[in-house]
């Protein structure tokens, strides 16, 4: 119960960092980190007491207690495309220092008026 | 040192339905053998704009082969849209599974094409600066 | 093993908070690699290698496409302006306030809300989803594979994979066309 909290606690200082960051990087950063988080939580879910890794040494012994396969399976394809995410938002951070000259969100105003 | 890791990348993605592993991380453990040499010799531009046009047009033929190997399962009489119609021969050995060690490879180079694209992509926008 | 899991998300709580308010931006970068490295280190005590095995190559990777953004550009962080400095200070040092307050008000908030609803959620380390036992009983001799998780990936969850191969595919476009590598070349 204290991991799951501790798990959210990370989340919501992801969220803070998104807030609150006037420096893009520092936004990038933080909007990876929450998804760092997330991942966490699905595994910590399917985590069963005393279990062993979802690999079996023959095809007909099993053993008793066994980590939950399926939220790994969710979570290997998502860790993946995070990076690709994070990569996309990279690339769009370097145009925005190119035209602008500085990482600075509150002088970005392109779209406004 | 880098042909190691791609050899050791193959052997990751081949062994995926025996040992830890499969085609996404055999994928990303193959791009990282190939960053690995851009980062320690030097950048030519010539030279990687028509490496990222090559890599970039093996990602393309990577996602159309899985594709075709999904669909075609369709005309060998099996009802779904994503069976696994090859035979499944004794788990445990390397040819077993049916299709999955197929699907590793050709997911496995998908996912080391277009890594590889998005790193070659931010290598020139540097050089080119 | 709940220790050691604890010990490990206060690592990774520390790191994320420096990352947070460090003054140079490559600290804040080498910071976020502690929190990725510690990452593995916790899908290894949960039993999960093909998960440490890609978030260990991925937070690799991750950490070099950064560095070689900043190196491009500039490195020092922008100097946060001190409220007394600025004219009309004290209007808009009631709006920090209260801008803070929210933050903390809806902080408060979401915790509550997530500490109540995992309160019916069994105790950590006894969850079951109701595929578990069929996947784990029946998934060698269905689908042929050892690996449970590659089995299920490819075979159980086929769909999912397309969707990621193609979530991926539009990434690298997406890349590609942010900097301008296809189409048209500006003239600049």
């Amino acid at each position: 119960m204290v991991l799951f909290i501790m798990c959210f606690i990370l989340f919501l200082v992801g969220l803070y960092g998104v807030i609150t960051r006037r420096n893009l990087i520092k936004i990038i950063i933080a909007l990876s980190i929450m998804e760092y988080s997330l991942n966490l939580f699905f595994i910590l879910i399917g985590y069963r007491k005393g279990g062993e890794i979802p690999i079996l040494k023959d095809a007909g012994t099993v053993p008793p207690v066994v980590v939950d396969p399926l939220p790994q399976a969710m979570i290997l394809t998502a860790i993946v495309i995070g990076l690709a995410t994070t990569a996309l938002l990279l690339a769009i951070a370097i145009r925005l220092y190119r035209k602008y000259k500085t990482f600075d969100v509150s002088g970005i105003n392109a779209l406004k008026g | 040192m880098a042909g190691i890791i791609f050899l050791y990348g193959v052997y990751v993605m081949l062994h995926g339905h025996l040992t830890p592993g499969g085609g996404f991380a055999g994928g990303t453990i193959v791009a990282g053998s190939f960053i690995l040499l851009i980062v320690a010799n030097g950048i030519r531009v010539f030279g990687l704009h028509r490496e990222e046009q090559l890599s970039s047009a093996v990602e393309s033929i990577a996602i159309l082969v899985f594709l075709l190997l999904a669909t075609a399962g369709l005309l060998t009489g099996a009802m779904w849209f994503f069976q696994n119609y090859m035979p499944h021969g004794t788990p445990g050995n390397l040819v077993s599974a049916g299709l999955i060690p197929v699907y590793n490879l050709v997911v496995g180079t998908e996912v080391a094409a277009a890594l590889l694209t998005i790193f070659l992509g931010f290598v020139i926008y540097k050089a080119e600066d | 093993m709940e220790e050691a899991l604890l010990f490990i998300l206060i690592i990774m709580l520390a790191g994320a908070l420096y990352a947070l308010y460090a003054k140079d931006l490559l600290s804040a970068v080498v910071s976020y690699g502690i929190v990725g490295f510690a990452l593995v280190i916790a899908f290894l005590l949960l039993q999960a290698p093909d998960l440490a095995i890609v978030q260990v190559v991925v937070e690799t990777i991750s950490l070099v496409i950064m560095i070689s953004v900043l190196i491009i550009s500039t490195r020092e962080d922008l100097q946060e302006t001190p409220v007394a400095k600025i004219k009309g200070a004290s209007y808009i040092q009631f709006r920090h306030m209260m801008y803070v307050a929210a933050a903390l008000v809806i902080t408060g908030l979401f915790l509550y809300f997530f500490v109540a609803s995992t309160a019916m959620l069994p105790a950590f380390g006894e969850h079951q989803t109701r595929m578990a036992t069929e996947y784990v009983q029946h998934g060698a001799e269905k689908t042929g594979a050892i690996n449970l998780v590659t089995g299920i990936v490819f075979d159980f969850r086929g769909y999912d994979t397309l969707g990621e191969a193609t979530v991926l595919f539009t990434a690298v476009i997406g890349v590609l066309a942010m900097l301008r590598l296809v189409g048209k070349k500006e003239e600049l």
